[in-house]
């Protein structure tokens, strides 16, 4: 069976002290690397902290965007799809014609690839050129 | 270079800033992908202009000649930090491969590159204030000080607002493109919005010792015609009119002393007769589409005033009959107040003034000086001295444009004769 794993805290990484921030991402590594091991690994990513993030909706066809992360009042997260977009407005194309935008709404929030959380994941090469 | 020609060198460089940093600026964002690196870059470029024009004269081209030193800077910049930070190494070598499209660099793709920064900066994913704040800031180049002033906002915050909106742009990765075809018309509403904001600021602005700044609504009146020649929607078509009927006015608005002359008092032979006509012949257009909304309801109450020889002959029931469609349209106190000032014309002071009772009973425009001065014109036509003084008061303690402020003081020392 497969699962997706939320992960939710108050602070993001952006917003630690260095010395924690880079203990956070060893522990990542760390974890990473385990579950790759023990074959539990399917795939990771970080995202941007929610002032990335864009919300979409579509009602009678018409395509509504605004700023920020979805409210969690009633709306509760059913699934997801990790797309490839080459900017944020194909990305909100896309996102729009989720069957899920004309009943809810779906959030749009690009993911984190500097190159510190990308080696930190195991998603790059480690011996990638600093 | 004698002092005479250097100053003469310096004056052209303030002149070309004035009249075109903007549209460098958009430029640089486009070759550069940054908001910060092309503002250091357009800042690079014209202390390069002021060492190197007089030395080498002033370029055929400006405005390609900035583009390109700022260009030059900001790559040779980066090439500087990337000895502490690789990722600018790749930026700097990435940018210097891709010159841009030459072609772009001259007339043509600057005015483009001016309509991708407005729709950039009117971005649907940017909240609505930050919307504001980033196109007057970017694309017109007002401070975060005349930004605040216009808004009547804390300086600070409207600055928070544009850190913000940079930070969304560059990690969401807003594209830096006009919008297409489909997406355009609801994208275009936010631009309208946006660029109507600017011109009122030029038109009258909200503080200061001047009653208007000309270049702010001549940029205003620029960006309409750009977005006209490139989606002649008829809100585009309607608010260009509604722009240049205003600013037809502009001479006749002011007295030779900078003193406020009301629309019924102007000299009309100071009026821009072809500003008029361009006016009305966008009103008509714009009209003829059969999608009228508040901007062309607005121009087609600004035309009725426009084409009547004096304030006598103004027609006063055509425009209460358009405040009422507008009304409609745009059911917003301040349509309401100017509808009740037309009302005071058609019909009698008297039945202005219980409208604008009404607004005020309810609470509405209390902090707007422009209710307070109507109420007490129409109080002072009433011979209700005593109801006009305390408005003029009020109204004074609310206006900070210093012509206003004179105006209003003058009205009250006419009360007392």
């Amino acid at each position: 069976m497969k699962y997706l794993c939320l992960i939710c805290a108050e602070t993001v990484m952006e917003q630690m002290p260095e010395a924690e921030a880079e203990q956070h991402f060893e522990e990542y590594s760390q974890f990473t690397e385990d579950i790759r091991k023990s074959g539990h690994f399917i795939g990771v990513n970080r995202l941007e902290p929610p002032h990335a993030a864009t919300t979409v909706r579509v009602r009678k066809g018409k395509v509504s965007t605004t700023d920020g992360p979805f409210a969690e009042t009633k709306e509760q997260l059913g699934g997801y799809y990790l797309i490839e977009a080459k900017d944020l407005n194909e990305a909100i194309q896309v996102a729009s014609r989720i069957p899920g935008a004309r009943i809810g709404c779906v959030e749009v929030r690009p993911i984190a690839e500097d190159s510190r959380t990308l080696r930190a994941l195991g998603l790059v090469a480690p011996d990638t050129p600093r | 270079m004698t002092d005479d020609t250097a100053e003469r060198v310096r004056e052209r460089v303030d002149a070309v800033y004035r009249a075109d940093s903007r549209r460098v600026l958009a430029t640089l964002i486009r070759l550069l992908g940054d908001f910060d690196l092309a503002e250091e870059a357009l800042h690079e470029a014209f202390t390069a202009a002021v060492e190197r024009w007089p030395r080498e004269g002033t370029p055929a081209n400006p405005r390609a000649w900035l583009v390109s030193a700022g260009r030059f800077k900001a790559i040779d910049g980066l090439r500087r930090r990337a000895r502490f930070d690789a990722s600018m190494a790749e930026l700097a070598a990435r940018l210097d491969a891709d010159p841009g499209n030459a072609a772009a660099w001259d007339d043509e793709g600057v005015e483009d590159d001016r309509l991708r920064l407005i729709f950039t900066c009117c971005h649907p994913a940017l909240p609505p204030d930050a919307q504001v704040a980033l196109t007057l800031r970017e694309v017109c180049g007002l401070t975060t000080e005349e930004i605040a002033r216009a808004f009547l906002t804390a300086a600070p915050t409207v600055a928070q607002r544009i850190v913000r909106a940079k930070a969304k742009i560059r990690d969401a990765h807003i594209p830096y493109q006009v919008p297409s075809r489909a997406e355009l018309p609801d994208r275009l509403d936010t631009v309208l919005h946006v660029i109507y904001l600017v011109f009122n600021e030029g038109y009258s602005a909200s503080s200061g010792a001047s009653l208007t700044r000309p270049d702010l609504s001549g940029e205003a009146i620029r960006m309409g015609r750009l977005l006209v020649e490139w989606l002649p929607e008829p809100e585009a078509v309607g608010l260009l009119a509604l722009m240049l009927l205003h600013e037809s006015r502009r001479a006749a608005r002011t007295s030779p002393a900078g003193e406020l002359v009301l629309l019924a008092d102007q000299d009309r032979s100071l009026w821009e007769r072809d500003q008029i006509a361009e006016g009305s012949a966008l009103v008509k257009r714009a009209l003829s589409s059969r999608q009228i909304g508040p901007y062309t309801l607005q121009a087609a109450i600004a035309a009725v005033h426009a084409e009547a020889p004096d304030a006598a002959a103004t027609d006063w029931a055509q425009i209460v009959g358009l405040y009422d469609v507008l009304a409609r349209a745009d059911p917003s106190p301040v349509v309401e107040l100017n509808r009740a000032v037309a009302v005071a014309m058609r019909d009698s002071p008297l039945a202005g003034l219980v409208l604008v009772d009404a607004i005020l009973a309810r609470g509405d425009l209390a902090g707007y000086h422009l209710a307070h001065s109507a109420r007490a014109d129409l109080c002072r036509r009433l011979g209700r001295m005593a109801e006009a003084r305390v408005a003029y008061e009020r109204a004074l303690g609310l206006t900070r444009q210093e012509p206003e402020r004179r105006f209003l003081e003058r009205r009250l020392s006419e009360l007392r004769d």
